[in-house]
């Protein structure tokens, strides 16, 4: 009896290693969007500087990126360059989405920084990106031929979240 | 070149850890004689050739930090042509890689000790300690060369580097890795120590005696270090917090709470022989923590803000050196255990008792934050679904398991050994009792929110704690006739003084948290330059915004103006406070750099949240009572670490330590436990 209960310590780390062992094949950091593999949430919005509106639907059966942005955020300065070089190289249409901004700051600023958008939508008040979930800037969503949110990247994009997560999830719908 | 004589020196080094680990331990089960002496005596100069390969290995690391050598995969992407000279230097432990070395050289150094410092120990258990701790260092140097080789080179070289995390651009940063790991690490010497014990059967009060110091240093470099990093977490992450009960922060702390109740635990198998097997066992556990945080950190398990880049080969080569170190070292244990036998019996009331409930509590705390830290993976595991557990857990579950360890780290040291007459230590605590009810009755006082049971019931343990810890120093001080007298201080081991203080390092640490968590005041709102916010009694006026350059940043610059709501708007500031928002370049991480005006009784924090349309800015502006006591109670604690290990027992050689010099090595009986005359402390 006693060898036995000398013996607990042993059973219980075995355990413990036990799950440390299962736990090495996941990631922790999946935490998933409730918003991936819906459809994106329809809207109609005026396009920045003009007097047409535009709406999802406009690109069905396109592969498309939506960038949350606005002239506010320093962030979105950052990855700004990598998105000019993503519309340069033609890898995917990318739609601007103007957020909580003012018209001409946001005219000014892409006239600064350079223009990547296929088109600029502008959600000034924020009201259609609630439907979006977005709760910051910069926000990139990914979304399919049929219309279908696939992937959500929040904060800035790098190079590195570019190469190992966007460009494999392009290969993946086709668009590449 | 360098990188090459640094590498060359790693591979040298795990060689020699190997003999280490072979050689001596081999030698101890020889019978005595020449042969034997030709095995144990190489435990010593090579513990000495070891430690110089690995700090050679250490410095070349350094030198190619410092001299930006692109050319090194490790330089290429913690470095950048533009960080500051004393970062580059930081950079060498940055990294996983580079944390590794320093760990490796921390064990180095801890063996290097014993071998040099350990003349007192009989030859046999000496020799074997170091060779476990050579095996250990073998497990971790195969770890760093065939996982995480820190001198791998990168050909092509990039242009510029890839820079230091930001997070980790910080004077606190660079020391808070290297005083972690001093704990850490030193932990192993501890469970070095229980491991040669079990083998030889050797436990008794001369073992204690000879484990204390170590595990001592150990334990208040560990305090050290988990306070600087909570200390850098503050004023550092923005968020005004202090301690987040993260993973990687709870894999620091298992250990802590193991170690606290191993040094206790210690004295008790030293004066009265008794707890052995749980000593034994807490030993063990300490380390295997150390252990297991360093797989959670570095395996990628959990989330946590610490996350290094993962890599499940070296989540697995530790999980396989986990379950070595672990697994056989409690077989060892489930094995040797029945041999050690128990000490002397006590009564329900009597210092031991009372030491046993603080090892009970410690142990039931670290197993609530284990659950805590472990229960999601498990659930994932499972496939119960993703959740995490949060500070709400373990604040609802911690706090009630402290107060009674707080009440009764008062009464054990005034309690006698063996059996103490209840009603004598209920007359000499009288007055500490008196001050715990007033403290809590006066509760109101520090808050406008009113009487808080738990705000009240925290301060009366502070002040019960601080005035238990002043009776006791006044009796100590006091002579026959009662008369206070300073020079009875030298009459007293320096051990006792140090328990001392160290308790009062624990009131002070426990007054900062009551009162930071019951009165601080706390306001986020969007704010320009020009307008004023006025928190907890202060009101901060923001001034400007500027655009600053730093050596590897961009950042916003506020100006905010500090003076106390009662003064009049043209009286001159209190504090002018300039926080920042930064943007290192080279990762294009924006970074919150909080500016904070300390004072021992409250710290005025500012930190600028995300820029709003216009010219607002979201701000957070925090008023914290006594935040810095959490700090100074865990340097205090510390401080008394340092203290006890001054004392002159640990260094004396007792005529019994050499009678046991001859002890043979397959011997598995054990001594009584010696009575230690003239011990002012067993009184």
């Amino acid at each position: 009896m006693k060898t036995l209960r000398l013996l607990i310590p042993v059973a219980i780390f075995a355990l413990i290693g036990w799950f440390l062992l299962k736990g090495l094949d996941r990631d922790p950091r999946l935490v998933p969007s409730p918003l991936i593999g819906k459809p994106a949430p329809a809207f109609s919005l005026p396009v920045l500087g003009a007097e047409v509106s535009w709406a999802p639907a406009e690109m069905k059966g396109k592969v498309w990126l939506l960038n949350v942005w606005a002239s506010w955020c320093a962030a979105c300065q950052v990855e700004h360059p990598l998105l000019n070089d993503l519309a340069r190289d033609k890898v995917v249409p990318i739609v601007g989405f103007a957020w909580k901004d003012k018209r001409d700051d946001s005219i000014a600023w892409l006239k600064r920084h350079g223009n990547p958008y296929a088109v600029v939508i502008s959600d000034f008040d924020g009201r259609a990106a609630i439907d979006w979930g977005v709760y910051g800037a910069p926000e990139t969503f990914l979304i399919d031929r049929d219309g279908i949110i696939r992937y959500k990247q929040v904060g800035p994009f790098t190079p590195e979240i570019i190469r190992d997560e966007l460009m494999p999830w392009l290969k993946r719908l086709g668009s590449l | 070149m360098i990188a090459e004589v640094g590498h060359f020196a790693l591979t040298l080094a795990l060689a020699l850890s190997l003999v280490l680990a072979i050689l001596p331990m081999a030698g101890s089960f020889l019978p005595a004689g020449p042969t034997a002496r030709a095995f144990t005596d190489t435990a010593r100069p090579i513990a000495a050739v070891l430690f110089a390969l690995v700090l050679l290995a250490f410095i070349c690391l350094g030198m190619l930090f410092l001299g930006n050598d692109f050319t090194v995969s490790l330089v290429a992407t913690h470095s950048n042509l533009s960080l500051p000279v004393a970062y580059r230097v930081a950079a060498t432990w940055g990294s996983h890689e580079g944390s590794m070395l320093l760990w490796v050289l921390m064990l180095a150094g801890w063996t290097a000790a014993v071998a040099a410092f350990s003349a007192s120990l009989p030859a046999v258990l000496r020799v074997r300690i170091l060779s476990v701790l050579g095996a250990i260092t073998t497990g971790f140097l195969l770890f760093l060369l065939f996982t995480s080789n820190p001198f791998e080179r990168m050909i092509p070289p990039p242009a510029d580097g890839r820079d230091l995390n930001p997070l980790l651009q910080d004077p606190g940063m660079v020391f808070h890795p290297p005083l972690l790991y001093m704990g850490y690490v030193g932990l192993s010497v501890a469970f070095a120590f229980a491991v040669a014990g079990l083998i030889g059967g050797r436990f008794d009060a001369a073992w204690a005696r000879w484990a204390r110091p170590w595990t001592t240093v150990a334990w208040a470099f560990l305090t050290l270090g988990i306070a600087l990093g909570s200390f850098w977490a503050y004023y550092e992450l923005g968020w005004g917090g202090w301690w987040f009960w993260d993973p990687v922060e709870n894999a620091s702390f298992m250990p802590w709470l193991v170690a606290t109740a191993l040094i206790h635990s210690l004295a008790v198998t030293e004066k009265r022989g008794a707890f052995r097997s749980w000593t034994v066992l807490l030993a063990i556990l300490g380390f295997s923590l150390s252990l297991l945080g360093t797989f959670l950190v570095r395996s990628g398990v959990l989330t946590s803000v610490h996350a290094f880049a993962t890599d499940p080969t070296r989540g697995v080569f530790i999980l396989v050196f986990l379950a070595l170190v672990i697994g056989g070292s409690l077989l060892l244990y489930a094995w040797r255990a029945p041999a050690l036998g128990s000490g002397s019996g006590f009564a329900l009331v009597s210092r031991e008792s009372m030491l046993l409930a603080n090892n009970v509590v410690l142990m039931v705390a670290m197993a609530a934050v284990l659950l805590g830290t472990l229960y999601p993976l498990a659930l994932d595991t499972l496939g119960m679904g993703k959740i995490s557990v949060g500070p709400p857990y373990f604040e609802a579950v911690f706090y009630p398991l402290m107060a009674p360890a707080m009440f009764l780290m008062v009464i054990g040291p005034l309690a006698r050994w063996k059996q103490a007459p209840l009603p004598d230590i209920a007359r000499r605590l009288r007055w500490a009792l008196a001050v715990a009810i007033a403290a809590a009755l006066l509760q109101p006082l520090t808050t406008d929110a009113g009487f808080r049971p738990i705000a009240a019931s925290g301060l009366a343990f502070g002040l019960w704690i601080a005035a238990g810890v002043s009776i006791a120093a006044l009796e100590m001080l006091r002579d026959s006739n009662g008369k206070l007298r300073l020079s009875r201080a030298r009459l007293h081991p320096a051990s006792v003084w140090g328990m001392q203080l160290a308790h009062l390092g624990v009131a002070v640490f426990v007054i900062g948290v009551t009162l930071v968590k019951s009165s601080e005041s706390e306001r986020e709102l969007k704010l320009a330059p020009g307008q004023s916010v006025e928190v907890g009694g202060w009101r901060v006026d923001f001034k400007d915004l500027r655009t600053v350059t730093g050596p590897n940043y961009d950042a916003m610059r506020g100006r905010f103006e500090l003076r106390r709501a009662s003064d009049a708007a043209s009286a001159p500031a209190r504090a002018v406070m300039l926080p920042e928002k930064r943007v290192y370049r080279a990762q294009r991480m924006p970074m919150t750099e909080a500016a904070i005006d300390r004072s021992l009784w409250r710290d005025i924090y500012i930190s600028m949240g995300e820029p709003l349309s216009g010219n607002d800015w979201a701000i957070r502006v925090h008023v914290k009572p006594f935040v810095n006591w959490i700090w100074l109670g865990c340097v205090l604690m510390a401080l008394g670490g340092f203290v006890a290990i001054a004392d002159r027992r640990y260094r004396r050689r007792l005529a019994a330590d050499d009678a046991a010099r001859v002890t043979r090595a397959t011997e598995s009986s054990i001594p009584p436990a010696a009575p230690i005359a003239g011990d002012l402390a067993a009184r």
